[in-house]
């Protein structure tokens, strides 16, 4: 038997995207073009405060409310704990689904309420009384680091605990050695504010209850695999009873993979007996949803006459926020990119997941290498104007080659900093000398 | 508030629905009437996802109450797709040169694009930038978008004058 080879035509050409002509005609359909008989809408209670304990719920105003069908708390979730990390073998598991005793950041859900329109939905959560005792809040990471700070957290450290550790670490070697060899110290101070993606469609989703016991779950989300699996942690229920449906996202980067809306949903179809509609807000979406961490970045470098970087120390403090969502990951992926794409062979690196009164922050595209990135290369800068040299050639004398051990001790391979800092420059129509173009990733020809 | 009805044209025919006389043009439309291409991204007027035309000027139909359209022609993006599958234009352009990435801001574009088109056949950059300086795209594809626009407008006036 025979087959015809099919021609390898699809590399190199422009395919078309299969939900383009959709997008174009308005045809595509988005979560929130989705209605189902008897759908009722869900809004969240939510702490007009940042730290307190919660003493007490009041629904009886809010069931006063035309329209008003009934309330979920924490005592209704069956294991309220937000298990976005359990699934990839990171803890701590200490954010609440819905709060208990305690709330930790402006904006952070109680309770949520279910109504016929959405508009009475709003008016029953406005309606709910929350008896707070509000308690001294922290917001700067390195106050929250201070001996008599608030304790955000329940295990009594505003940070992260890597390994034993208080911070994430890297030491390679002798930083304090070489730092006496070196003919420059030059030291930076960079940080960023937080960032929101502010996708242009909110985060939300739509769980339908069906004939046979299942619920289905229209949503928003990036990872349906991850909503799935942790609504069904959080719902301690098998996921075949479950059935999500996703794939178009209105915008997305990485602000809709934490999983917040699904699970309690999903409980109220359940409790309800009703397709729940769970859509943000823009002012939700804002205020609530995860941001990109805030950062602060110390780093010191000692630099030699001539323009080699041999000692870089960095000292980092990425704002979890309340809780630790996907920042103790983004850490470890920062402390693993802060020496830069350079080869240094002395570096030590401390990087803290801070907890302090913001709203938590997660993932955001490349979270942790970005930031790195945005002040390693301040600081290139920095270094170029203080040694006068021109910041290309600083950039391409320090870049890794193929061979060199990275501080966190693999071997570089793939490397193409150097073509495309070399690439850069031609396209800036910047002239590289026939020195630094003559340079390659595969050997270290003018660098030492 | 005591819902009436309401008459008004919709993409070219008559339409009465029951509506809250302030309730929004866009809730009206995408909820009530299942023109769901329509989008909703801020419901405050800041996004420019819900941009129709009100006799042909493009408004954020969020910020419009459904009375101030009685009796006038409202067109969504379903008005402004040809029958019978084909692709105005406008829309040809955004579909070829990847003007779309998320799509939920493409609906608003398009009908805030073909308005500017309708008046300006030959927009300068500047204008269709100032034209569409109500719609956010945070894909942040803006360059093809302006583009898409710019190419439409070649492929309109070609058509205008092999008709002429």
């Amino acid at each position: 038997m025979t087959t015809q080879a099919k021609p390898f035509d699809v590399i190199g050409r422009s395919q078309e995207r299969q939900e383009a002509r959709g997008h174009v005609t308005g045809d595509t359909v988005f979560i929130d073009d989705l209605k189902f008989p008897r759908m009722a809408h869900m809004k969240a209670v939510r702490s007009p405060v940042p730290h307190a304990k919660v003493r007490g719920v009041d629904f009886s105003e809010a069931e006063k409310v035309p329209g008003y069908i009934g309330h979920l708390t924490h005592e209704d979730v069956p294991k309220n704990t937000y298990t976005i990390l359990t699934l990839i073998g990171v803890e701590p598991d200490e954010e609440k689904v819905l709060a208990e005793d305690r709330v930790r950041y402006v904006g952070e859900p109680i309770a949520v309420v279910v109504a016929e329109t959405e508009q009475a939905a709003f008016e029953a959560a406005s309606k709910v009384k929350l008896d707070l005792e509000e308690l001294p809040a922290v917001f700067d990471v390195e106050e929250a680091l201070k001996e008599d700070a608030p304790v955000v957290t329940h295990w009594g450290t505003n940070y992260f605990v890597y390994e034993g550790h208080e911070c994430r670490r890297i030491r390679y070697g002798d930083t304090e050695k070489a730092k006496q060899e070196a003919d420059h110290i030059i030291s930076g101070r960079y940080q960023m504010s937080p960032i929101e993606h502010a996708p242009v469609e909110t985060t939300g989703c739509i769980a339908k209850p069906e004939a046979d016991g299942r619920v289905t779950v229209y949503t928003n989300t990036q990872a349906i695999f991850f909503s799935l699996d942790n609504t069904a942690i959080i719902l301690q229920m098998p996921t075949n009873k479950l059935r999500f449906i996703g794939g178009t996202v209105g915008g997305g980067f990485g602000g809709k993979v934490d999983v917040i809306v699904e699970p309690l949903a999903t409980l109220g179809a359940l409790k309800f007996n009703r397709p729940i509609r769970y859509v943000y807000t823009r002012e939700e979406e804002m205020q609530v949803s995860s941001t990109r961490s805030a950062n602060r970045i110390y780093i010191t470098d000692g630099v030699t006459s001539d323009g080699r970087i041999i000692s870089r120390e960095v000292t980092t403090y990425e704002d979890a926020g309340a809780y630790s969502r996907h920042t103790p990951y983004g850490v470890t992926k920062h402390a693993a990119n802060a020496a830069g794409p350079y080869t240094i062979p002395n570096v030590s690196i401390d990087v803290y997941c801070v907890y302090t009164n913001r709203p938590p922050s997660s993932a955001m595209r490349g979270f942790g290498v970005t930031e790195a990135s945005f002040a390693i290369e301040m600081q290139m800068d920095r270094i170029a104007r203080e040694l006068n040299i021109d910041p290309w050639e600083l950039r391409l004398r320090n870049a890794y080659r193929n061979g060199d051990e990275r501080p966190y001790r693999k071997i570089t391979q793939d490397a193409t900093l150097v073509e495309t800092i070399q690439a850069a420059a031609e396209m800036a129509g910047v002239e590289l000398s026939a020195e630094l173009r003559a340079m390659s990733s595969d050997d270290r020809e003018g660098v030492n | 508030m005591t819902p009436r009805a309401i008459t008004f044209e919709l993409n070219g025919e008559p339409v009465t629905t029951l509506a809250e006389p302030l309730e929004p043009l866009q809730a009206v439309v995408h909820d009530r009437l299942g023109l769901t291409g329509t989008k909703a991204g801020c419901r405050q007027g800041s996004c420019g996802s819900c941009t129709v035309q009100v006799d042909g000027e493009p408004v954020l139909s969020c910020l419009v109450p459904i009375e101030h359209v009685e009796g006038r022609s409202v067109r969504t993006i379903e008005g402004l797709t040809p029958e019978g599958g084909e692709l105005s234009p406008l829309q040809a352009a955004f579909h070829e040169g990847f003007a779309t990435q998320c799509g939920f801001c493409s609906p608003g574009m398009i009908t805030a694009a073909s308005a500017l088109l309708e008046r300006n056949p030959n927009p300068s950059r500047e204008e269709i930038i100032e034209a569409l300086s109500n719609n956010v795209c945070r894909c942040t594809g803006i360059e093809p978008i302006i583009q898409a626009v710019q190419d439409a407008a070649a492929r309109m006036r070609a058509l205008e004058e092999a008709a002429a």
